[in-house]
Parts: C-alpha cells; structure tokens; sequence
C-alpha cells in the first residue's frame, strides 16, 4: 500500500488538476475529493440529474492519469455482474476434454484458477496495479440486499472469492458512488462514505462552466444564459434544467447565431432547457411577464 | 480541538441528526488534514462525514454557525465583537473589514445609512451588506437580553425599518435609467432576479446576525433547542405556516417519486412465479444441456383502482389537498383513479386532474371550481355521503379501494353511517384519514368512530411521513 504517495498536495492543487481537465469544482467539492484522497475513503456523490457527478469522477481519473473503472448499476445487479464470475463454460470444456486423464482432484484445482475467473469492474479495481479510479455509477438503482456486496470492497478494499483466498488491493483505488437518490441507501453504506452534495452552481460559477465548455461563446452571452436559468429555477417545475441542459442550450444559441438573446428567442428554444410541455408554457408566461 | 469537536457532535445529535461513533472519528481525522485556520474547508470537512443526508444539511449548517460562533471568539477563528466594537480599525484581523466599517456607523443618520445600503447591493459589495446588516441589526431589532421572544421577531422589526422593497424598486429604476435604450420586459425581470437575490443574501446576514447574538445572550444550549425544527415530513398539515405549506409542496414530489419506484419495485419482484420451463431449457442449452441457470415467470398482480373522496372545508382543507397531490403524483401505480370532494354537496372533480398535467393547478381548480356547497357550507358527511351512494354508488366495484378524508366533525348533522358500511360490501377495502391528532377524534361534534366501525381502517395522517406509510400500505 503506497501510505505515503498522495494524488494530491492541497485543496486547490485539486481544484487546479480538475480545471486543467475543464471541471470547475468549488470549495465543497474539492474539499471532499482531497479528503477522500488523504482518508482513503469512498464519496458518495448525491444531487439532482445533470450536475456533473458522473462528470466529477471522470475528470477526477483525467486530471491524475488513472484508469477508469465503471460499474453501471442497475435493478438485478448481482455478484456475478459485480464481482467475479467463474467462466462456466471454459470449465466445462476442460472437465470434457480431461475426461479419461487425469484424476479428479487436479481437475478441480485447475478449473478454480484465475484461468476461468472472468473479473467484473470491483474485483478488477482491487486486482489493478497502475492507479485507478473506480465509478459506481447510481448505486441507488441496486436493491438493498445488493447494497452489501459493496461494503467489503469499499471498507477493506479487499474481495473474497471463496476458491481463491482473499484478493486484497495493491494500491487504494479513488471510489466514487452516484446517487440520484430515488430511495434512501443503507446506514451501513453511508457510514463508510464521505458525502458530497452537488446542488446546481451558483450564477457564477454556471458563467464560468458555460465559457469553458463552450468554446466560441462571449462572455455576455454566456452571464444572460447564467442569468435566465437562474430564473427559471426559481420557479417550481417539475424538472429543473440542469447543467448539461445549460450547455445544450448554450451551443443551440451560438449555432443560430445569437449574440444576445432576447425574450422572442429565448422563448423559441426553451425545449432545449425543459422537456415538459406545461414546464415550458410556465417559463414561457413567465419570461414575457418581466 | 477534540474537546470542542465532541460538543459539535453532541449538539449535532441533540439537534436530531444520527451521528455514529465511525463518523465520529473519521471527523477527527478529517480535520488533522485540512488547514485548520480555513472555515470554509472545517466546515465542508465536518460535513463531508458527519452529514451523510442532504436534508439536514441546513440543520448541521446552522448549528455549525451556533457552535462556533460564540468559540470564535475565544479560538480567534472570527474576530466577532459586538458591532458597536472599539473601532481601533488597525489590530483587526485581515479578512474581516466589516468590523472596521461598524465602528465609524454610530453616527450615520438613518439616511445615511440607506443610501449606503442602497449602493452595497448596487455594487454587491458583500463586506459592506455585512457590516450594514450588522448595524441594521443594532439599530432597528431593539434586542434586550433575556427577552423571551424568537429571532422571528427581531427579524421582522429589522426588516420593517429597512424598507427594502422600496430599495429594489429603487435598485429597478437606476437599472432602468442606466440602459441606454429601453430594457425589454426579459432584461427587467433579470435585473429584478439579481437583485432580489441580493437582497435575500443580505436577510440572511440579518438573519445569522440576529442568530449570533442570540447565541451570545442565551448560550449554545438553549439557541440550539430552539433551532430544532421538523422535517418537511413532519410538519402538521393543520399547523403549518405558509412557509411550511411551500416547503411540504415541493417535498412531495420527490417523496412520491420515491415511492413510486419502490412499488414499482416490490411489484415485481414480491414473489417469484412458477418455473419458466421453456427459458429454463433454452438456457440449459449453453451449459451442453444442463439446466444450471433455472428461469422463473414474474406474477404481474394487478394494480388497484382508487376513489378518493375528501372533505375540502376549511379546517381539513390544506390536508385534502396535498393527498390529491399525492395520490396523483403516484397515479401511474393505480389502474385508475378517482376523485370528489365535498363540504355538504358533493362534486367528482376528475376531470381537472384528467385536463392538465401539472397538479399545483388541478388542485386549485378544485378549490375554486368545484360545486360542493348545498345549503350553508358547513361540512355535512351524512348528505355528502348519501349523495355519493345515490349518484356513484353503483361505480363502486370490489377492485375498488375507497379512501375517505376528513375529521369528521360533522356539525350534528346525522351521519349516514350505513353509507359507508354499504361502500364497504361492494368495494375491495374502505379506509378512513383523519388529519387530526387520535386523542381528539370522538370529542365535540367529530363522529369518527361512527364511520369507523363501518371501515377496514382508520388512519390518523398527520404529516407527509404518515401519509407516505398508507399510500405504500394500500398500493
């Protein structure tokens, strides 16, 4: 284990490596990657759709030069799928052909070697020896029960397969865990996490994040489009714009053209920012209302 | 350091929020890494592993702003003197002008001092609102120690004086001026946008001023007690303050979200069906034939239809509403559902529900749309509910689930009960919600039990939590 070697050197040292890969972090969220860092402890991201917390893990992994390892959770999730799976088939194949040979007992050592072990994302985070950082993408799609496949690896950075010992890790992989937070997650799997709440940026920030992604747009139409999503916020929708929105609608306005956006076009691509019809008609009344 | 850290945490649990003895440590430890004279990074820290819910956030902010607040002080995190301080501007610390600033403003004319104010949130010069917000609070709270009244109080008497209403139109008309040309209507809702919201960055200074002195009058203790607020969950629909309402309206949705998917969930996978003999051989076919992999079928039971029927006069009426809300919110687990409302008439509203996607409106149509009054407009269970059997009852089958909702203080009207014991022969299951507290039902004129004897269940549904708990029961 590498005690020693930290990925990084201080708070803004994060945030500098993170905006070299164009993620503006702020105070909050590098303040938690460097503890996760120094604490070797997993972050459980939460926050509504589209604020870049599946973005945060990636850049995190581009700006240190790590391997990226995703688990992409979903209902149904299983050892199996996470973990490790014994390839069946190649098994079969083996016993088949050793047939008349040689005896049982050798048969069976050699068909529970890593030869037939096919490795899933978290066992091949713990086995990897260059830096990775490993992603659990909405860990809350997985059930409960599914929940404490992950404690051991995340606690101990260890994964037992029963044939084979315990596969502890070389090196301390950075986890991440997203949420979109469609139920409450496990006391146990909180307990183990730093957490980390990414809300919407603030006008500033949003700015900021529009002109670094967006290349080519000016910087007042980068603080409008800050400011009338900001508006529409305020209001109550059923969905929110996000981020990711923000810059759709950020290029939308910079292919047509748009130097300054004025009601009349703003109201014609708000389908870009919302995606339900009687959210729009709202935005729509309300951005003529003035 | 650890000393001080184990009162934040106790105070922390006090405040209700589940702190464990990992958490506990790994705060300790995340502290020995952070440069401990940055507030900001102690801060986020503490809350990286002590908050793990971003509900009570807010809670662990504000005790966060108590606990060390009054330290600051003593620990020179904050240099924070009473306002009207010595003014010896020179051995303040760097980062803190505002304290520099609120020695020279005892002699500002009222004037004076909104007209600095004014230009503070022209320029949103923040130490300025800072020291301003500290002075407005000097001045205008005519706070008195130990005087038993809320910082709501003191936040009100600040802001009445400040008028600052008046300073955004003001902060609107210079804007205005500015422009050159006409702003158009979407450039002046901007402007208004911004500076609102600067101007509810400076009440929330006012507000943490009021706080901080608070603080320093009564103790850590007894501040921290009162900052102990509920939940949304747990406000009282009866109760709740219009603030309350607008937070309880925009928790619902994720609340019923929430509950949406894990009865989607639980729908398929409650039990396993019979095995699937044809997958299960199909998939034996990768394995030379060996069935290793059995496949069983999903049972898809059948989602239950629902009628609500709610009492809509004025003291059940914030309750009525947001079950609606509810129960339409999480319309997509039902196979249909229905809804009337009624105070001594009775009305299916429906169709305001079925006409619009967005509920906030359905619902106010109800409320003043809906025919509902017959003779005075006091609540009358017993017509209500004869008239629902006479002109619906016959609707009712037995996939139906009835939900009955109100107090049922029926102003000594007589109470039909065999309405709801008739309901109950033809409908799968008849309940009943009652807003109000259990120890209140069966006093005065509430005839609960009346109709009670006569329901599959009666629920006492208080606040957003319980309401979650029924929903999840029935569906």
């Amino acid at each position: 284990m590498s005690d020693n070697e930290h990925r990084f050197e201080s708070v803004p040292a994060v945030r500098e490596g993170l905006r070299s890969v164009d993620y503006l972090a702020d105070e909050g969220i590098a303040g938690v990657v460097y503890l996760a860092d120094r604490l070797q402890k997993p972050v459980l991201v939460e926050g509504p759709a589209g604020t870049g917390k599946t973005e945060l893990a990636k850049s995190v992994a581009r700006s240190t030069g790590a391997r990226l390892i995703r688990l992409q959770c979903y209902e149904g999730l299983d050892e199996s799928k996470a973990l490790y799976e014994w390839n069946y088939k190649k098994q079969l194949l083996r016993i088949q052909a050793e047939r008349n040979a040689a005896g049982w007992s050798e048969i069976e050592d050699d068909i529970f070697s890593e030869e037939f072990l096919l490795t899933r994302p978290l066992l091949e985070a713990i086995r990897a020896d260059e830096p990775v950082v490993l992603l659990v993408d909405e860990v809350d799609r997985v059930e409960v029960e599914t929940e404490a496949l992950l404690l051991e690896v995340l606690s101990d950075y260890q994964v037992s397969v029963p044939e084979l010992g315990t596969v502890s890790a070389s090196q301390i992989p950075l986890v991440f865990l997203t949420s979109n937070n469609t139920r409450e997650l496990s006391e146990a799997l909180k307990r183990r996490c730093l957490y980390l709440h990414v809300d919407y940026p603030d006008l500033e920030r949003e700015k900021e994040i529009v002109l670094t992604k967006v290349p080519g747009v000016s910087e007042n139409l980068a603080d409008q489009i800050a400011r009338i999503v900001r508006s529409i916020r305020q209001l109550e929708l059923k969905k929110a714009p996000s981020v990711s929105e923000t810059l759709d609608w950020a290029r939308t306005l910079l292919l047509l053209g748009i130097d300054s956006i004025d009601a009349e076009q703003a109201k014609e691509t708000l389908h870009i920012l919302l995606k339900y019809r009687t959210d729009i008609t709202k935005a729509e009344k309300e951005l003529s209302a003035g | 350091m650890l000393d001080l850290l184990a009162g934040f945490i106790q105070e922390l649990r006090a405040a209700g929020l589940p702190v464990s003895l990992t958490e506990n440590l790994d705060a300790m430890e995340a502290v020995g890494h952070i440069p401990i004279e940055d507030r900001e990074a102690f801060k986020y820290a503490l809350g990286a592993t002590l908050v793990k819910n971003h509900a009570h956030w807010k809670t662990f902010e504000t005790v966060f702003e108590v606990y060390f607040a009054l330290r600051g002080a003593e620990f020179g995190i904050d240099a924070d003197d009473d306002a009207s301080g010595d003014g010896q501007v020179g051995e303040r610390q760097e980062g803190m002008p505002q304290a520099g600033v609120g020695g020279g403003m005892e002699a500002l004319t009222p004037e004076q001092l909104a007209e600095m104010l004014y230009r503070a949130l022209a320029n949103a010069d923040e130490a300025m609102m800072r020291a301003l917000a500290r002075q407005a609070v000097t001045r205008f709270a005519g706070m008195e120690p130990g005087r038993p009244v809320g910082g709501t109080y003191y936040l009100y008497r600040t802001l009445r004086n400040l008028d600052l209403e008046g300073v955004l139109e003001r902060l609107m008309q210079s804007a205005r001026d500015e422009a050159t040309g006409e702003l158009t209507l979407l450039e002046e809702r901007l402007e208004r946008d911004e500076f609102e919201s600067r101007i509810a960055e400076l009440r929330q200074e006012i507000e943490a001023e009021i706080r901080r002195r608070l603080v320093a009058d009564r103790g850590v203790e007894a501040m921290a007690r009162t900052l102990r607020k509920p939940l949304p969950e747990d406000v009282d629909f009866m109760h709740a303050t219009r603030e309350e309402m607008g937070a309880l309206r925009r928790a619902i949705q994720p609340l019923a979200r929430k509950l949406a998917v894990r009865l989607a969930r639980k729908r398929r996978h409650g039990r396993k069906g019979p095995l699937d003999f044809r997958s299960t051989v199909r998939h034996s076919l990768s394995y030379g034939g060996v069935p290793a992999e059995p496949k069983f079928r999903y049972p898809r039971p059948s989602k239950p239809e629902i009628i609500v029927v709610a009492d809509i006069s004025g003291s059940v009426a914030a309750f009525a509403r947001f079950t609606l809300h509810f129960v339409y919110a999480i319309s997509s687990q039902f196979s249909k559902v229905r809804a009337f409302v009624f105070i001594d008439g009775i009305d299916e509203v429906t169709r305001f529900f079925e006409a619009t996607e967005d509920i906030n409106e359905a619902v106010h149509r109800v409320n003043t749309e809906a025919d509902v009054i017959w003779v005075d407009g006091h609540s009358d269970y017993g017509h209500a509910f004869t008239e629902f059997w006479n002109r619906w009852g016959r609707e009712v089958t037995p996939k139906t689930s009835v939900i009955l909702l109100g107090d049922a203080r029926n102003n000594y009207h007589a109470s039909q009960g065999w309405v709801v014991g008739e309901l109950r022969r033809r409908a799968r299951h008849v309940f009943w919600l009652n807003p109000e507290p259990r120890s209140y039902w069966d006093t005065g004129d509430s005839i609960v039990s009346e109709y009670g004897i006569h329901c599959d269940g009666v629920f006492e549904c208080r606040n957003l939590r319980q309401l979650e708990r029924f929903v999840e029961h029935i569906a």
